[in-house]
């Protein structure tokens, strides 16, 4: 069963379910290596949270409107308004008070959370019980994938590699080097603030499927573990990806194979026996400055 | 007094006190110490402790519960270490992989143990079960002094008052040096004090109050306990006694202002339900810090630090 899965010939959906956890594990590994290079990899974690009272305003505002409140890229547009305004408030917490990013970081995420929990119970309150579904963007699942959710995550997966590609050279310079990077003219803040962008929209993309509190370990333990074998930034972010890549493609096949297996544990713990091999590859190796 | 609020809001306000008071004590430190994060990392590591505890025993009873979920959060104190062992690994970066990591072991401890649904589902870790406490005893103002009706308050609140004791109480038996090794670690080793130690018994403290927390009002509400009173009262004030005071003080006034909004604004905007209580918990909290990151003078610098 499970090679059958790995093979993709366990039917359609099962199929797509795979390519689609693949390509979001691709993205998010390539995209994680950039934002663990820079040493944020806990800000992902405040911008999931920081999505679900987006989200959930976005859904009370659609059916305010009598429009369809379950419009994903609606959704979507609530969610990113959501981790933008958690962003700002991470921003102006340790950049205008005297608590330290971890502090802040924690503030951020609880107090969006609970946000999130309050408008959640105004939904469920509503008649007809309209909530269903929004939970699942807490825990992620794949069961529902459709032809078009893989199509969306596949199309956003490419715009994110392609403009990760483009940016590459700055933000790695910023992430070695912030001194010279300055020196030479960059504009740190402009940089991080892209950085920012593609973790959001790897956030967005991967709400639904991975959940927001899972999908911190898809951007950050595949780009760990690659640090630990590879020392060159381009290197580790390509490995990373594909290690993001693999995991996603394993994690799916053996819930698509046993069905009842949550498919992003699976994912996420497959990220975790990477990284075990990787440290047991790199064993006592010095620790060598990356170039 | 009516009877209503002694059946359902004393409970889960009695509770959200107890908890706000248990985490703010570790808190204040873990905030004064740029380690807030290791909290969210334990909440979440608990539910693969717990979710063990449950099938090694059978029952969903408090001891095993809270030691599966004690040896957990210890466990990802352990975890987070050993992937700092291997590499150049930042502590952010180990922290999130391991909490991850433990949370989607949970998950599929919950899933294929045959728990879902049992007494433990994924959700409820999250949400907390803060509503479902009540006290069908408290009819009327008399029952609060009647050791019968009083001997039928929920269990949880006990719990959480036997928690708030052992983390004051050894809270209490090491602050002097722990204060010491968190300001100035390299006076405090060369006083001879044990620093490495003094962590391992703050990581314990905030272990047993996360945990106790934890189960009243979930992962993420345990979180805000932890950081919102703490992070707001060291914007307010430079000394480190009467910071610990003012969030104490903040902590009662969250879970108060928390749990009477969850019914009280929606009834004044005309609605017929409650929001959750814990939601609104970490809403007040928020909007504690804002106010004083918004107004404090003395929310710049860096005070006593």
């Amino acid at each position: 069963m499970l090679w059958q899965a790995l093979t993709l010939s366990l039917g359609y959906n099962a199929t797509l379910v795979t390519l689609g956890a693949a390509v979001l594990g691709l993205a998010a590994g390539a995209v994680g290596a950039g934002m663990v290079l820079r040493g944020r990899a806990l800000v992902p974690d405040a911008l999931a949270h920081a999505t679900l009272p987006g989200l959930a305003g976005a859904f009370l505002a659609l059916t305010a409107l009598g429009a369809d409140p379950r419009n994903l890229p609606l959704l979507l547009v609530g969610g990113g308004i959501g981790a933008a305004l958690g962003l700002a408030a991470l921003r102006a917490l340790t950049a205008r008070t005297r608590l330290t990013e971890d502090t802040a970081t924690a503030a951020v995420l609880s107090v969006a959370y609970g946000g999130g929990l309050v408008l959640l119970t105004v939904i469920q309150a509503l008649p007809g019980g309209r909530a269903a579904g929004l939970e699942g963007f807490l825990l992620g699942s794949t069961a529902g994938m459709l032809r078009q959710d893989a199509l969306v995550i596949g199309g956003a997966a490419m715009v994110v590699l392609l403009a990760l590609a483009l940016c590459w050279r700055p933000l790695t310079l910023m992430a070695f080097d912030p001194m010279q990077a300055r020196a030479m003219g960059l504009r740190t803040a402009a940089w991080d603030a892209v950085l920012a962008i593609l973790v959001l929209a790897v956030v967005l993309v991967g709400l639904r499927v991975a959940g927001a509190i899972l999908i911190v370990a898809l951007l950050v333990t595949p780009a760990v573990a690659a640090r630990l074998v590879v020392s060159r930034a381009g290197g580790m972010a390509a490995l990373s990806a594909l290690i993001g890549g693999a995991c996603g493609w394993f994690g799916a096949a053996a819930s698509a194979a046993a069905p009842g297996l949550p498919t992003v544990a699976v994912i996420v713990l497959a990220a975790f026996a990477a990284l075990a091999a990787a440290a047991l590859v790199r064993g006592g190796r010095a620790w060598t400055a990356p170039s | 007094m009516d009877g209503a609020f002694l059946i359902l809001t004393l409970p889960p306000l009695v509770a959200a006190i107890l908890a706000a008071l248990a985490c703010t004590l570790p808190g204040s430190l873990l905030v004064l110490r740029g380690e807030a994060m290791t909290g969210d990392m334990m909440a979440h590591a608990a539910l693969p402790g717990i979710a063990a505890g449950f099938m090694l025993t059978g029952s969903a009873g408090p001891l095993a519960m809270t030691a599966g979920a004690l040896a957990a959060a210890l466990a990802a104190v352990g975890l987070t270490a050993a992937i700092r062992r291997a590499g150049p690994v930042a502590p952010a970066a180990a922290m999130a992989i391991s909490f991850t990591t433990l949370f989607a072991l949970g998950v599929v401890m919950v899933e294929q143990g045959g728990l879902a649904g049992v007494h433990l589902d994924v959700e409820h870790a999250l949400f907390g079960t803060l509503e479902t406490l009540i006290w069908l005893d408290g009819t009327s103002a008399a029952a609060l002094a009647d050791p019968a009706a009083l001997a039928t308050l929920p269990p949880e609140l006990l719990h959480l008052a036997g928690a708030l004791a052992l983390v004051a109480a050894g809270l209490a038996a090491v602050w002097r040096p722990l204060v010491l090794a968190s300001f100035d670690p390299a006076q405090a080793r060369a006083l001879g004090l044990p620093v490495g130690a003094l962590s391992a018994a703050l990581a314990g403290l905030t272990a047993a109050a996360t945990v106790a927390a934890f189960a009243a009002v979930g992962a993420i509400l345990t979180v805000a306990m932890l950081v919102l009173p703490a992070a707001t009262a060291r914007l307010l004030t430079d000394s480190l006694p009467r910071q610990l005071a003012l969030a104490l003080a903040l902590a009662v006034l969250m879970a108060t202002a928390g749990v009477l909004s969850s019914f009280a604004v929606p009834a004044a905007l005309g609605l017929s339900f409650a929001v959750s209580a814990g939601g609104s918990i970490a809403l007040a909290g928020g909007l504690m810090l804002a106010l004083a990151a918004a107004l404090s003078p003395r929310a710049r610098g860096h005070g006593a630090r």
